[in-house]
């Protein structure tokens, strides 16, 4: 794992802001990404044509980052396929039920002061936050 | 052109993730894991995230609309629910397990891993899920399906 990198961690922030106002400024949406995927696959769902586009544009990031020097790290995933699967299923459902995620919540909405995304993000980050505490430390097993 | 406006927005997003490194769960799980080697990479992230959006959205609201759309949609629930509440504790225990997220999922699908694929698969039938739910249990979520279109996010 690469060591803590205040200046990366910063510019990549600020690249992610950069990116939900623009997405604001030019088409007037929010930049979160559980309801941009979520409305792709949303039965009778309409204006699917800027999420796909949006969801292309993150796919393809990183063969423009890598091109510039800021290649893909290869990903830490669980050994165990079922957790993966079952993670993968809550983070789907939790986000839909819940609004949003890091993104909607935790970005776009805390830069307008909702008091809904500033409390969902509250929430899942505590939560995440004891999730690790029990899988890495036993607390509570 | 509002699509191609969307995917760059995406490709700009998709490439801060990479920068900032939170395309590596290995680096989210060190941030939430504060009773071992804690890693503040996301609360930068964050930091440098909000104090663009802010003063950003902020600049938006005083423009009329949008270049590119009739309006901006701005969400407009302020209620926080129970699908609110719960629906982030079911994201949290996600998130904690395996440290990804929808937009940090969808980059790594560029890196051709199994495992990244099958979570993007798991998590877009849990959004089916999440919608098939709801139209089984509508009295639960009323509300929350006439403001769909206001959806956080």
């Amino acid at each position: 794992m690469a060591s803590f990198d205040p200046f990366s961690a910063l510019i990549g922030g600020a690249l992610i802001g950069l990116a939900s106002v623009l997405l604001m400024l030019l088409t007037g949406r929010i930049a979160g990404i559980s309801g941009i995927l979520g409305g792709t696959l949303a039965m009778g769902g309409d204006e699917r044509l800027w999420r796909l586009a949006f969801i292309a544009g993150l796919i393809a990031a990183p063969i423009a980052s890598g091109l510039v020097g800021w290649p893909l790290p290869e990903p830490q995933l669980p050994e165990n396929w079922l957790v993966i699967v079952v993670a993968g299923l809550l983070v789907g459902f939790g986000s839909r039920l819940g609004g949003g995620c890091t993104s909607g919540h935790g970005v776009c909405g805390i830069a307008r002061l909702s008091a809904r995304s500033i409390a969902a993000t509250a929430i899942f980050m505590a939560t995440a936050i004891i999730v690790v505490a029990i899988v890495r430390h036993g607390i509570g097993a | 052109m509002p699509a191609l406006a969307s995917f760059v927005c995406g490709l700009i997003f998709g490439f801060g993730l990479v920068v900032s490194g939170m395309t590596q769960p290995q680096k989210v799980l060190a941030f939430l894991d504060v009773l071992g080697r804690w890693d503040p990479t996301l609360a930068f992230v964050m930091a440098g995230a909000l104090a663009v959006s802010a003063a950003g959205y902020a600049l938006a609201r005083r423009r009329g609309r949008p270049l590119l759309a009739a309006q901006h949609l701005w969400p407009t629930r302020r209620d926080i629910d129970r699908s609110l509440v719960v629906g982030s504790i079911l994201f949290g225990i996600g998130w904690g397990l395996v440290g990804l997220c929808p937009g940090p999922a969808l980059t790594n699908l560029a890196g051709l891993s199994p495992k990244v694929f099958v979570f993007v698969l798991a998590m877009m039938a849990g959004m089916i899920a999440k919608d098939l739910w709801e139209r089984r249990a509508p009295s639960l979520t009323a509300v929350e399906d006439a403001a769909m279109a206001n959806s956080d996010g």
